[in-house]
């Protein structure tokens, strides 16, 4: 009995002595601040969305790694399955959570464009890592949203004229119906008329509809030299297999939308040889923070790929916990604070946001697959002539 | 010339597709007077036991042939047994219920079918990768390009359809069917098991699921949880439009349906966004010209 009694005060003593030293720890703990990533992390364009989702923690838990940051960050991710009314439900709810300072949303246009509003409503400052469309920035002044990615115009402008310099002249358009979908179509118009070439047919078709057969029958029948493609990636590799089914030989020409390995992945790589793109940024090993981004990435232990904006995510996240260290974790000082940001240095390159928080620096570059991968034009056999692109005149 | 072949063979494999889903609506309807809106979910899960079966093919080693087969029997069966459950545990025992409960049982049925496989299968949310089981290719006859596997699921379609409309038409067990469908109480004092009867319409009917749920994941390489609402749509459309209750009347509107679909992206590009907008609408305009159907059903002659 009288063991036992002696048994309970030895355990009382050790769990007021540890209750004591957690109190200690507390008292010198970091104040936690809540940051959120938003992406399609399931459904069709969830590789995107996981490469970004993994890409954002990164950046956290590098930033909680560094003994001189002030605030310990917390990663709240939500899924917009890269639907739009999915998207307004989860930022309404990240949005009216006061202890979230800042978001990083949204690979999708159309979950992107959607939720313009509800930052605005709710003050929440946020800096978007993919979606490209450019009225998310350019329709009004939104002092909360700012991009880091670049809009859809300058990879239309370069493709367009790209595809003039290898005398190609008769086009088709197949694009996707969302806003996304109808804002590349329109650019994609604009400059291959500037640049004096033919556009033989446009067709839109609902992202997630299976059988293009019939348009491409007719695409088939109107027998251009290029197919533009403007969607992304599910799409596009049911557009890109489906053209062999029907023994289409036209080159396909695409966009930020399809580039990635999940592109070449789907359709695989022989299918995928020699296809088309043009996005804003240089590849990973040629970007400033390439090497460190794909070593720590490759550290972590992430078994999914970054996939094309993967950095995207990652600089976003950073910036937004740069301006919370320097102003602290007030909504309105940071969205003061992310406005004002001229020159700042990251892993993609220089950031600059004009007057809309639209970053101004990205860098258009031009790929084609070569072997199964994203390769720079200009390093490419295509550019030496050693390869030949489709139904070049 | 070629490309309304071209339209035409293309259109001749989303109609199978269509016309399979319809069979299995109009056999319902014909056998309980039930609208079962839960048959798209059906063709959804005959679909998934077709790629489960696949994945437990290749870690078995099957040869690809067996692989096939495999895969097409396990979508088959799955659809059947779900179909067959749904009969005996849910459809039978409300046969005397408001029509109004039984069409919301279906729809709720479905709802739950088609989370379950979203909630419970490895990744379902994200659209599965369907193996290719056919020979890859075609060839070129007159400008027609005619793709191997298409040619290959377009026969096993349309087999599939002569195949129920034989068993329902020329064996003991569709006269037992057709007799049941016609009149129940006479059916029974004739001997025949009424509940064994409906449960078995009901398998063969959701066996058209299954058989269009492969095809489909065997000719477009993908499949995902939501796949089977949209054909649901089509088919029902199809069957009514083609005389609910009369399995040709299904065969002819889903043909029918893949026809406008087509004919829209043909003749009229700029609109090809809109394709199941303008073929819905032709649908509704044909029902209202006739509203028991292209082909109705004869008072004596019932599934």
């Amino acid at each position: 009995m009288r063991d036992s009694k002696g048994y309970a005060w030895r355990i009382g003593v050790s769990v007021l002595a540890l209750m004591a030293v957690a109190n200690v720890d507390d008292a010198f703990a970091k104040e936690k601040v809540k940051i959120a990533f938003v992406g399609p992390l399931t459904g069709a364009i969830s590789q995107h969305g996981i490469g970004g989702r993994n890409s954002a923690e990164l950046a956290v838990k590098l930033k909680n790694a560094d003994p001189a940051t002030k605030y310990e960050y917390e990663l709240v991710t939500l899924d917009d399955e890269c639907k739009p009314n999915v998207a307004v439900q989860v930022v309404t709810k990240i949005a009216s959570d006061n202890s979230i300072i800042a978001a990083i949303p949204h690979y999708c246009s159309a979950a992107a464009i959607a939720t313009v509003d509800i930052f605005h409503r709710f003050k929440l400052p946020m800096v978007i890592w993919a979606a490209v469309l450019p009225e998310i920035t350019y329709a009004k002044k939104v002092p909360e949203i700012h991009r880091v990615s670049g809009t859809l115009i300058g990879q239309n402008r370069v493709g367009a004229q790209f595809m003039k310099e290898r005398g190609y002249k008769t086009f088709v358009s197949f694009a996707d119906s969302t806003d996304y979908g109808k804002s590349m179509n329109k650019y994609f118009t604009e400059f291959t008329k500037e640049n004096k070439n033919e556009i033989l047919g446009s067709f839109a078709v609902p992202p997630d509809q299976q059988d293009v057969s019939a348009e491409l029958t007719k695409i088939k029948e109107l027998n251009p030299q290029v197919i533009y493609f403007g969607g992304l990636t599910p799409l596009g590799a049911r557009v890109r297999t489906q053209m062999e089914k029907l023994g289409i030989t036209a080159q396909l020409e695409g966009n930020s939308g399809i580039m990635g390995d999940a592109f070449i992945s789907a359709v695989g790589p022989e299918l995928a040889e020699g296809t088309l793109t043009f996005f804003d940024s240089p590849p990973l090993s040629k970007m400033p923070g390439g090497k460190f981004f794909s070593e720590n990435y490759t550290k972590a232990g992430y078994t999914q790929a970054p996939e094309a904006y993967g950095p995207f995510a990652f600089a976003a996240t950073n910036l937004v916990m740069e301006e919370i260290e320097r102003v602290g974790p007030n909504r309105a000082k940071i969205t003061e604070a992310l406005g004002k940001i001229k020159d700042r240095q990251s892993i993609i390159g220089p950031i600059t946001f004009d007057d809309y928080g639209q970053n101004i620096t990205p860098l258009t570059t031009k790929y084609v697959v070569q072997d199964g991968k994203w390769t720079i034009w200009d390093e490419s056999e295509y550019a030496t002539g050693k390869r030949k692109l489709k139904n070049l005149p | 010339m070629s490309s309304i072949a071209q339209y035409l063979l293309n259109g001749l494999m989303q109609g199978t597709i269509y016309g399979l889903v319809a069979i299995g609506f109009t056999i319902f309807f014909g056998v309980m007077n039930v609208i079962k809106f839960s048959h798209g979910d059906v063709l959804t899960f005959g679909a998934f036991g077709g790629l489960v079966a696949a994945w437990v093919a290749t870690a078995l080693g099957f040869p690809i042939w067996l692989e096939l087969v495999f895969v097409i029997v396990a979508a088959v069966m799955a659809s059947a047994v779900i179909g067959a459950v749904i009969a005996q545990g849910l459809v039978l025992p409300l046969k005397d219920a408001p029509p109004l409960n039984m069409l919301l049982m279906t729809m709720m049925v479905g709802t739950a079918i088609r989370e379950c496989i979203r909630l419970f299968f490895p990744n379902g949310t994200n659209p599965q990768k369907f193996p290719e089981l056919l020979p890859s290719g075609g060839f070129d006859l007159s400008g027609i390009y005619f793709r191997y596997d298409g040619l290959i699921l377009i026969a096993a379609g349309i087999a599939f359809i002569f195949l129920v409309q034989w068993i329902i038409n020329r064996t003991r067990l569709g006269l037992a069917i057709r007799a049941v469908a016609e009149d129940g109480e006479t059916a029974r004092t004739m001997g025949i098991n009424f509940t064994l009867t409906v449960v078995i319409a009901f398998a063969i009917g959701s066996m058209t699921a299954g058989v269009a749920g492969a095809l489909y994941g065997l000719y477009y390489s993908e499949i995902n949880y939501g796949m089977g609402l949209i054909l649901a749509i089509i088919g029902f459309s199809a069957a009514i439009v083609g005389g609910l209750g009369n399995i040709w009347g299904a065969i002819i509107g889903g043909y029918l349906f893949a026809g406008l679909q087509t004919a829209v992206v043909a003749f009229l590009p700029a609109l090809s966004d809109y394709k199941n907008v303008i073929a819905l609408i032709v649908v509704v305009a044909l029902i209202a010209w006739r509203p028991t159907g292209l082909l109705a059903e004869r008072g004596s002659e019932r599934v």
